[in-house]
């Protein structure tokens, strides 16, 4: 008995007491430390985005000048013929854009410093802009029509305020006499900033008002269209072999682990074997989005096979043998009932590796999608750049302007992968079944 | 006549197959389909599969072997020095007879006459030259005679090749089509054939992942082999310096150490598991043995968009970002960070994984059975002393699965690492420096120009091939230890 209250009262005393709320300390420190990596992990989260945001916002915005263009025949088309498309290519339409920019500001077009000046207010893609339009419509030659051109680089800077007024004027690459004109222009309503349509329809351009992801987005398309028409099949027959006819042995077996392990060879890894056998041994083009696409469609390969499994293994058997009941064959077994109904785990699953195939960049370094490109690719098979990589070039370019706009391709990007994997969800919720 | 167009002309004749197929399968019954042993849309599928797919195996076939075949044949033409130098220079060789190649087609009559007198030696080769160089194929050098003849071999054969694939294909449709029209009769069992070409075309699917595998070991391990051909394997796996210089056809110049890469690698991967498996595996405790339903369903997805972020985005976020950031933290508190610093790039790429330790390790700790738990509880352990002394333990070697593969993703990851690790090869134990990495330099020599007999270019194989190893002999060794985990417990 008095062995009894000694032990109760180590478990009641003031020891006991302490021991114990040294013991809940701990545990309201250990569950802290849960809650901390959450938050850390969901903080960087944020952080990352909130950086990106606030410096790529500004890209959807471009700084344009409004002014009354005079297309002048003597310049444009001196020899009179419209249809001498190569004059027409050739002629000095940055002339036509620095003149009508002289007059609007009202400024001595003699003195040589002054012009320079005035030049470097206007984008080096004026010409193109004009050209186009005059190509488009030879019939404006001889007119007066307002136009709005880019305004270059620095006075997109300072209108953004990423160039600080403050900065003594000999380190700024401003000067005041600059920032005066481009007052002037945004009282009047001039110079402003208006939507950028160039970034989504441009394509490579050494000056970062005039570059855009065109190039990109069209090569990107290319590359998701090469995944789904390949990566899709080739999954979804791989998974349903698996799944279903299959013999369970050593050769079933070899084939799961190989699959296993594909899934988590690096994605550079693919980018090699892509430059081995499709560029070397096939000799298919460098840069073309067809190789790209194929590069793709094996490394997506195994992601598709892995849930198209599983979306295939939730199918109750009892339908497969009520099926085989009636007298179906093994496959009409599965393409009346197993393949549509585990049909929307499989386009789940696609998206998934869509996704993942879009926001790859590694492997389209490997196969020379670092490139240059201009003009729009009309097969898969001209050279292309994708969105990822094209993110890459103007990460590693050193100009400012190229920041924002890196920025601003990151979050395209992002926006791309958010609406697909929205889609996935929202097609998971609608159409699973629990059986 | 391309390729699409004899697959697109190849997929027309099997639609309408179908139809005739199936027509003539009712008409053999007299419109008795009873009497048919497979319904008439089987008799369709398997006058088109006769029709189209023998057609189609020979069409991929052919434009696989094409080019190895074409070139073979010219080579033949070459004299015996180059057949006998080495790889370097016969690829060279045959790049220039491949440039002229191109050229002939589109050379006019006389033009041609030009350059079949400079093969046989009435002209000199320096005519041949201008009159290619006005077609756009502009030549180095005058090129040897054997060169233009070995050209000429080549475009006559690709010319065959061009006008006798479709003949060849055409064909043999005709004769499937012909033939399988003949066996439509009520007794044939089209469905038990056309069954089997499924089945056959399934399997075939699934064993593209097993190619694809053969596919990198295999050319991986070819430019190897040549790259040990200008370096000694023991130089490059042994080798403290990496400085591959310039690319020269075959020359080694420089030196191609892979210790100062690989130990980058190995260092950055560290800073990345320090960051990763601390956080992830208590996130993953919180979530499974703490949180309730609710902040589950939000706490998950939202971890697991940072495996869905394209790795770009985080290596552009560490370039422009977390590298000028910690440079100036380190700046305001007296220390010099490299923006390129270990320290950057390995955090990045730390919460870039921390979904592949968490996601894991959460469903690790699950899978322990809930009576250890119980049975601690019941002897009056709190909450955090039976994780701390039970699950933990009991979770372990699941937990060391999914650190390992988080290791493998690390060692692997490419993005974050070009954008904000170093370019310098250095052997420093120092995270506020730069280092750089084997990706990196799979990227930088592999960008731009290639010359794939180079030891410069051919370097990056020998690269993707011990990255390969690596991340391979981890992800097996990972995937037997959870794997051995589950049976434990089932």
């Amino acid at each position: 008995m008095t062995d009894q209250t000694a032990s109760l009262a180590s478990f009641t005393g003031e020891e006991a007491q302490k021991k114990l709320r040294k013991r809940h300390r701990a545990e309201r420190r250990f569950r802290m430390y849960g809650i901390a990596a959450i938050v850390f992990a969901v903080a960087f989260l944020l952080f990352l985005f909130g950086s990106i945001f606030s410096q790529g916002w500004s890209a959807f915005l471009q700084t344009s000048i409004q002014l009354p263009v005079t297309f002048s025949q003597e310049v444009i088309n001196p020899s009179g013929n419209p249809n001498d498309e190569e004059e027409l290519f050739r002629a000095n339409y940055v002339k036509l854009a620095r003149e009508a920019l002289y007059s609007e500001l009202g400024v001595d077009p003699k003195d040589r410093k002054t012009r320079r000046a005035v030049n470097e207010l206007l984008s080096r893609g004026v010409d193109v802009q004009l050209r186009d339009m005059v190509l488009r419509d030879p019939s404006i030659i001889g007119t007066t029509q307002d136009v709005w051109l880019l305004a270059s680089d620095n006075a997109d800077a300072l209108l953004k305020g990423s160039i600080d007024r403050e900065t003594p004027s000999d380190r700024r690459q401003v000067s005041d006499q600059q920032i005066a004109w481009i007052d002037q222009l945004v009282a009047n309503g001039d110079m402003k900033k208006r939507f950028n349509t160039g970034l989504f329809v441009n394509g490579a351009s050494s000056n970062p008002e005039t570059a855009g992801l065109g190039v990109a987005l069209i090569g990107s398309f290319f590359m998701m269209l090469t995944v789904v028409l390949l990566a899709v099949p080739l999954g979804v027959c791989a998974a349903l072999y698996l799944e279903e006819f299959a013999p369970k042995g050593k050769i079933a077996d070899m084939i799961e682990v190989n699959i296993n392990n594909l899934a988590a060879v690096p994605s550079i890894v693919f980018g090699l074997l892509g430059l081995a056998v499709f560029i070397n041994f096939f000799g298919l083009p460098r840069s073309a989005s067809l190789v790209g696409g194929l590069v793709l469609t094996l490394m997506t390969l195994p992601t598709i096979i892995i849930t198209t499994r599983a979306a295939i293994r939730a199918v109750p058997p009892s339908i497969r043998e009520a099926a085989l009941g009636v007298g179906a064959s093994k496959t009409q077994v599965i393409g009346h009932h197993v393949l549509p109904l585990s049909l929307p785990g499989i386009l789940t699953g696609t998206i998934i590796g869509l996704v993942q195939a879009l926001g790859e960049t590694a492997p389209l370094l490997m196969i020379g999608m670092v490139a240059f490109v201009v003009d729009y690719p009309s097969t898969p098979l001209d050279p292309a750049t994708g969105l990822p990589v094209q993110i890459y070039m103007w990460a590693s370019s050193a100009e400012r302007g190229f920041v924002e706009r890196t920025a601003g391709a990151t979050m395209v990007l992002l926006a791309f992968l958010i609406v697909m994997n929205s889609l996935a969800v929202y097609l998971r919720n609608r159409f699973e079944r629990k059986w | 006549m391309s390729s699409f167009t004899i697959l697109a002309i190849l997929v027309a004749a099997a639609i309408i197959a179908y139809f005739i197929g199936r027509f003539r399968s009712i008409q053999s019954c007299g419109g008795q389909q009873r009497e048919l042993h497979s319904r008439p849309a089987y008799h369709g599928y398997y006058l088109a599969i006769l029709t189209a797919l023998p057609a189609i195996i020979v069409l991929a076939l052919w434009s696989a072997a094409e080019r190895p075949v074409t070139q073979y044949v010219a080579m033949q033409e070459l004299p015996a020095q180059v057949l006998e130098g080495t790889d370097a220079q016969r690829a060279l060789t045959m790049s220039v007879v491949d440039t002229i190649a191109e050229g002939l087609p589109k050379l006019s009559p006389e033009e041609s006459e030009t350059l079949r007198k400079a093969r046989l030696g009435f002209v000199t080769t320096t005519d041949a030259r201008d009159v290619l160089a006005r077609h756009g194929v502009v030549l180095g050098s005058d090129p040897d005679r054997a060169i233009l003849a070995a050209a000429d071999e080549l475009a006559a054969a690709r010319e065959t090749s061009r006008l006798a694939l479709p003949l060849v294909c055409f064909a043999l449709a005709a004769i499937g089509f012909v033939w399988g029209f003949s066996r439509i009769r009520p007794e044939l069992r089209a469905r038990n054939i056309v069954e089997r070409v499924i089945r056959g075309g399934l399997f075939t699917a699934s064993t593209v992942a097993v190619l694809t595998t053969v596919g990198i070991v295999l050319s991986v391990l070819f430019e190897t082999i040549h790259f040990f051909q200008f370096v000694a394997p023991f130089d490059f796996l042994f080798g403290t310096v990496w400085d591959p210089r310039f690319a020269t056809v075959g020359q080694a110049e420089g030196q191609f150490g892979l210790l100062p890469l690989l130990w980058g690698t190995l260092f950055i991967s560290f800073v990345a598991l320090l960051v990763a498996v601390p956080v992830g595996l208590f996130a993953a405790i919180y979530m499974s043995e703490y949180a309730g339903s609710r902040v589950r369903a939000i706490a998950k997805p939202v971890l697991e968009i940072l495996a869905g972020i394209p790795t770009i985005v985080y290596g552009f976020f560490a370039l422009s970002v977390f590298g000028p950031l910690l440079r100036d933290l380190g700046f305001n508190i007296g220390l010099e960070i490299s923006a390129s610093s270990v320290l950057t790039a390995g955090i990045v790429m730390g919460v870039m994984i921390i979904p592949f330790v968490s996601s894991l390790s959460d469903d690790i700790i699950n899978a322990v059975p809930q009576s250890l738990r119980e049975g601690s509880y019941g002897l009056g352990a709190t909450q955090s002393e039976t994780i701390k002394r039970v699950i933990l333990p009991a979770a372990l070697p699941g937990i060391v699965g999914a650190v390992l593969l988080a290791a493998s993703r690390a060692i692997g990851e490419t993005m974050i690492v070009v954008l904000a690790a170093g370019i310098a090869a250095n052997l420093t134990l120092n995270p506020l420096e730069p280092v750089t990495t084997i990706t990196v330099k799979i990227v930088s020599q592999l960008t731009g120009d290639l010359e794939f007999n180079s030891p410069q270019t051919l370097v990056a194989f020998a690269l993707g091939l011990t990255l390969f190893i690596i991340t391979l002999a981890l992800n097996v060794y990972a995937l037997y230890i959870v794997r051995k985990y589950r049976e434990q417990y089932e």
